[in-house]
């Protein structure tokens, strides 16, 4: 296709002469693209809300814990409560499906009386009992420091990682934490590093107000003894997270004598099932976005189309005497299809730039609270691309009837004289 | 340069055919400038249209330059009229967007000519019809005489080998027809062969020879000719 200054000339000329209804018609078009790019905008940031509460966690990683037995077994009556203990965490760790068993324990927590003292000032928080691993599983931004190792487990250390939160109740705002000592139901530890929140919602509020210890240390310390309270598991890569679960959850039923077909002993909560659940609702909105979206913009390629129409029908005996001149088929239908291109591109382009415009401004309005349900609605490159490339498809749609009305134009118009 | 061998057209309106030309026998040679006369509907036009590979006919042969005219794409057409032929019409067919230089270049637009070469050219050509002061002038600024000598040098641009015009004065008065007629004159003492289209004798009466159409056939030669009616009936 020849793009040269005669075609624009030509489109200017087109465009001056139909000023009103060209206007008119661009403007649904990039109404069509506003909305588009404000409703992928909008999905996007409900799913970064959503998903933002799964911050970090492995896809395919699930959660066990206990619940009373519903089930008599072996003799057992059902009702019966049980623990976990360290011997669980080697029996899972043997299994090949396992790739990383972090064993959890957790004091204080909801409705739990102050735990945590430093001088004058006490909190409430969620102390827990970790792995150096567990931030393998669950993401954990260190801000400062470092967080658990081996030898802090091997050595029963008595350190701490604590949360912004429980920073701000026991530090005074220009006071480093590292180094300083907690106390925590009457031992003390030192602290060694710092978190941050990165994921939204409740988690994301627990985890401000979480004090990391070794596990070891933990079970000593509090007189845990040998028990667990709970297991984050993550399985290996290529095994789905469900069937590393059922291979877990049949272990444990095994060690603790719970009847094989009780429901609901074991607790569990599997990240890889409510992620794919999650996606594919995210999966649906988008696409009913995508079907409504195209629907509006059809409407204004529809009249961008029409607007051709009328243009090859005003213009049929220029484009007469173009072909006498020598303007073969393929001349005309350039033409003509890069005009509609070209309309259908800067209406669009406005609808995308005012779309992302409104996007942004939002983003600002709403800021970076933690916990929205709706956070960071922006489109990214791969949106705009996709909205862009639809403009393209669009015009060339608009320009395609048209532009076969006009090769069909015969040259012997040129002669013609009304 | 032209030669046609019982060319016959009809136009099909719904389901009667209205036969134009029936039987059309001519020759013209490279460097003639030959007027077509005829009343209003003996078929001028069409003829004109076929001579301009404008549009097709139904039977018979045409040789232009010695080769067969026939069932020629949309896009071999082009060239063809692109390359071969210039063509002035009576309602000018200016470009209303383009001024009269643009108007002039455009021929060259469809041989990738670059913008300003074939600007240059244009110029050069409106100068050769006495109109270069009015090269950056829209259509709508002219008069029809100026239109009608932008449309020749239009016409021109291309280096034809025949200029075909269908009632080009038709639309003009008698003095500036007659400037056009002068410059068809001077065109044609350049060796391009010359077709008009007209039904003024004053017109006729400046060309070499005269083809008169009549109910679809040639009737008289008014000068002496090799060519030789048929009149073919009942067909
Ligand atoms: N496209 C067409 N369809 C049907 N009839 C046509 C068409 N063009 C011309 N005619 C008819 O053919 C006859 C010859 O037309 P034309 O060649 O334009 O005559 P002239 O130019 O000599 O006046 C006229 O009767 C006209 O009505
Ligand atoms: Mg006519």
């Amino acid at each position: 296709m020849i793009v040269d200054r005669d075609n624009w000339q030509e489109i200017f000329a087109t465009i001056k002469k139909n000023k009103l209804r060209t206007t008119l018609t661009m403007l649904g078009v990039a109404w069509g693209i506003f909305m588009l790019v404000i409703m992928l905008g909008a999905g996007n940031g409900l799913r970064n809300g959503i998903m933002g509460a799964f911050g970090g966690i492995a896809t395919n990683s699930f959660f066990l814990w206990t619940q009373p037995t519903t089930k008599p077994y072996k003799g057992l009556k059902s009702g019966r409560t049980f623990i976990y203990d360290n011997a669980d965490v080697e029996a899972l760790k043997k299994l090949p499906s396992m790739d990383i068993v972090c064993p959890q324990n957790q004091l204080g927590g909801f409705r739990q009386s102050n735990n945590v003292v430093r001088g004058l000032k006490t909190g409430t928080f969620n102390v827990m009992g970790q792995y150096p691993e567990f931030i393998l599983v669950m993401k954990k931004d260190i801000v400062k420091g470092r967080f658990l190792n081996q030898k802090d487990i091997d050595d029963k250390r008595k350190i701490c990682v604590i949360g912004p939160r429980v920073q701000e109740v026991l530090f005074k705002k220009d006071e480093n934490p590292m180094g300083q000592y907690i106390r925590i139901n009457g031992v003390y530890f030192m602290v060694v590093g710092l978190t941050r929140v990165s994921r939204g919602g409740q988690e994301g509020q627990e985890d401000a107000q979480a004090v990391y210890i070794p596990f070891t240390t933990f079970q000593k310390a509090f007189n845990f003894t040998n028990k667990v309270g709970w297991f984050v598991v993550k399985a290996k890569d290529n095994v789905t997270a469900e069937q590393a679960e059922q291979e877990a959850i049949a272990v444990l039923k095994e060690r603790h004598k719970i009847a094989p077909d009780d429901k609901v002993a074991i607790g569990h909560w599997n990240m890889g099932v409510e992620f794919g659940k999650l996606n594919g609702l995210f999966s649906g909105i988008e696409l009913l976005i995508w079907v409504v979206g195209i629907g509006t913009l059809l409407a204004g390629v529809i009249g961008i189309s029409n607007i051709m129409l009328i243009v090859v029908k005003e213009r049929t005996k220029e484009i007469g005497v173009k072909r006498a001149l020598g303007a073969t088929p393929a001349n005309v239908v350039s033409q003509i299809l890069l005009e509609a291109l070209f309309i259908t591109a800067i209406a669009g382009y406005a609808g995308l730039a005012a779309g992302i415009y409104c996007l942004e401004g939002l983003n600002i309005l709403i800021g970076h609270e933690d916990g929205a349900m709706f956070t960071n609605p922006t489109v990214d490159i791969s949106i705009a691309a996709k909205a862009l490339s639809v403009i393209i498809v669009g015009g060339l749609i608009a320009g395609f009837i048209p532009a076969r009305r006009a090769v069909a134009i015969h040259p012997v118009e040129a002669l013609r004289t009304e | 340069m032209i030669k046609l061998n019982n060319i016959q057209k009809a136009y099909h309106i719904g389901k009667s055919e209205f036969k134009v030309l029936k039987g059309i026998n001519a020759h013209i040679k490279e460097g003639e400038f030959v007027s077509i006369m005829g009343s209003s509907g003996s078929g001028k036009s069409t003829l004109l249209n076929v001579l301009g590979i404008l549009d097709n006919y139904d039977s018979g042969e045409y040789y232009l330059n010695g080769t067969l005219v026939k069932n020629l794409s949309q896009t071999q057409a082009a060239h063809l009229r692109n390359k071969f032929l210039g063509f002035v019409f009576q309602s000018f067919n200016l470009l209303s967007f383009k001024n009269a230089m643009e108007n002039v270049a455009l021929p060259l637009y469809y041989q990738k000519v670059s913008r300003k070469e074939r600007n240059k050219l244009a110029l050069e050509y409106l100068d050769k019809v006495g109109l270069k002061d009015w090269a950056h002038h829209l259509p709508s600024e002219l008069s029809g005489g100026q239109k009608q000598r932008v449309a020749i040098a239009r016409a021109l641009i291309g280096k034809p080998k025949v200029i075909f015009a269908d009632e080009p004065t038709g639309a003009l008065d008698s003095t500036t027809s007659l400037e056009v007629m002068d410059l068809f004159k001077g065109i044609n003492a350049q060796g391009i062969t010359l077709v008009v289209v007209t039904h003024e004798n004053d017109i006729s009466k400046m060309t070499d020879r005269i083809i008169r159409l009549k109910d679809g056939l040639i009737v008289t030669e008014e000068q002496e000719t090799t060519i030789i009616n048929q009149v073919i009936l009942n067909k």
